[in-house]
């Protein structure tokens, strides 16, 4: 169930992209998507009881082996989020460019007006 | 317990997510993207993943600043709601189809939270967790990974930065655009000061 | 200086008093990311977080003027080829790129996980530049479009 929840955020997102208009909305539409590819990176990896992956002092390592949940999703989707910060900076970027010179944030308009 | 906090979550963030995309404010809109990132810290909390938990914050924060900065004062003008009825439609049909498939998908995956072994021996999490601190020196594991195992990851992912950081300054600078051809083909720079 | 650049006087007292603390909060996430939850990720960007602070509470000006953007391009590149001669001194003392060729050293003290330290401060430098420039040429655009439309 906690998966599908996920999907809907996932298509949430996706319907941002594709139905609105506003270029704003879009960009808000792809980071809400980026949040739901995140959150089911780090759900397919959790484990019920799991601790946090770091030692505490005077821990066993066996049994911190068997409890800890799986670093190396967590690992990959903390490079993700710097990238997509990234990303979404750039798009901004383009958006700001693109308001410039048309006016407008409308797509349709931007559309129109192109040329 | 963690499953019915993190399924609450979800729904909050759902929610906060279609008002992100349906309110007609911008400003609102964006502090509604704001609520959605600040669950999805709190849910990676609850998931013992507390280096990612203080990255999306940060993140978060940041994000909510550049979408403000770019919109406030900018738009004042609400664009109406959009596309004609006949490709509303056609999209909700198309991802509600989309949503069946994606569920029957979902039933291959393990179920949440359940697994007993998934850290098991074959796997390279489990040489992480329990060889990192002799081979490494750190009790962060995920720093480990990232600094020492799969440290050429985070060399792309920086290069990857440097390289978005070029493309911010080359979409947003004001010199040797208007001018088209002739400034980028190494005329001084100074003449073309507005 | 315009006199109304900024936000009001409360607004840049707390700035003046707060900053510091979270300019070292973000050097002790970034410096402490091997042993407590952060890195260099979180670290840098709490770094930028301090100074963007500057920048929305007194003004840009006031801002470039502590860092510039020259400054912040000096820092990012700078970083970046820390980061990859750390990787060479991998390769030179060590046996391949990017080893980490420095003593493991005693669990759960600061100087212990050999190049993740200094590996982590490198990061942190260079997600801190980069994000504050970024930040200072998205606001810095719309400084520019106002002069021209004035």
């Amino acid at each position: 169930m906690i998966y599908g929840l996920c999907l809907i955020l996932f298509l949430v997102g996706f319907y941002g992209i594709v139905v609105k208009r506003n270029l704003i909305k879009i960009i808000m539409g792809l980071i809400i998507m980026e949040y739901a590819v995140h959150l089911f990176i780090v759900l397919v990896s959790y484990q019920r009881g799991g601790i946090v992956p770091i030692l505490q002092e005077g821990q066993s390592i066996s049994e911190f082996v068997q409890l800890a949940v799986d670093p190396l999703p967590q690992v990959l989707v903390l490079t993700a989020i710097i990238i997509n910060f990234g990303i979404t900076a750039l798009v901004v970027a383009i958006a700001i460019r693109l308001y410039e010179k048309y006016g407008t944030f409308d797509i349709n308009e931007i559309r129109r007006l192109r040329g | 317990m963690t499953p019915y906090i993190i399924a609450l979550l979800l729904v909050f963030m759902i929610i906060g997510a279609i008002i992100a995309l349906e309110i007609r404010d911008t400003l609102a809109a964006v502090v509604a993207l704001a609520a959605v990132g600040i669950g999805i810290s709190i849910a990676f909390l609850f998931m013992g993943a507390p280096d990612l938990a203080i990255t999306q914050v940060v993140v978060e924060v940041l994000v909510l600043l550049i979408l403000i900065r770019a919109t406030i004062s900018r738009d004042v003008t609400t664009i109406e709601a959009g596309r004609p009825q006949f490709v509303m439609t056609i999209s909700v049909c198309a991802l509600l189809i989309l949503l069946l498939f994606s569920l029957h998908m979902v039933e291959v995956l393990p179920t949440f939270g359940l697994q007993d072994h998934m850290v098991n021996i074959g796997n390279p999490s489990f040489h992480y967790l329990s060889e990192a601190l002799s081979e490494t020196g750190a009790a962060n594991i995920v720093t480990a990974i990232l600094l020492d195992y799969r440290v050429y990851d985070t060399l792309g992912e920086v290069t990857v930065l440097f390289v978005a950081l070029i493309g911010v300054w080359t979409v947003l600078r004001k010199k040797g655009r208007l001018r088209g051809e002739a400034v980028a083909f190494g005329q001084k720079e100074e003449d073309d000061e507005a | 200086m315009k006199p109304d650049q900024g936000m009001s006087l409360i607004v840049k007292t707390v700035t003046c008093w707060i900053n510091s603390f979270i300019f070292l909060f973000g050097i002790y996430v970034m410096l402490f990311g091997h042993i407590t939850p952060g890195g260099g990720f979180p670290g840098g960007v709490i770094i930028a977080c301090s100074f963007i602070l500057i920048t929305l509470a007194a003004g840009k000006e006031f801002a470039l003027k502590l860092f510039s953007l020259d400054d912040a391009s000096v820092v990012d590149s700078f970083s970046i080829f820390l980061f990859l001669f750390i990787g060479f001194l991998g390769l030179i003392l060590g046996n391949y790129f990017l080893q980490n060729f420095m003593a493991a050293g005693e669990p759960f003290r600061l100087p212990s996980a050999g190049t993740i330290v200094l590996n982590n401060v490198a990061i942190g430098l260079k997600v801190g530049a980069a994000i504050f420039a970024m930040f200072m040429y998205l606001s810095l655009f719309r400084l520019d479009e106002g002069e021209e439309t004035e």
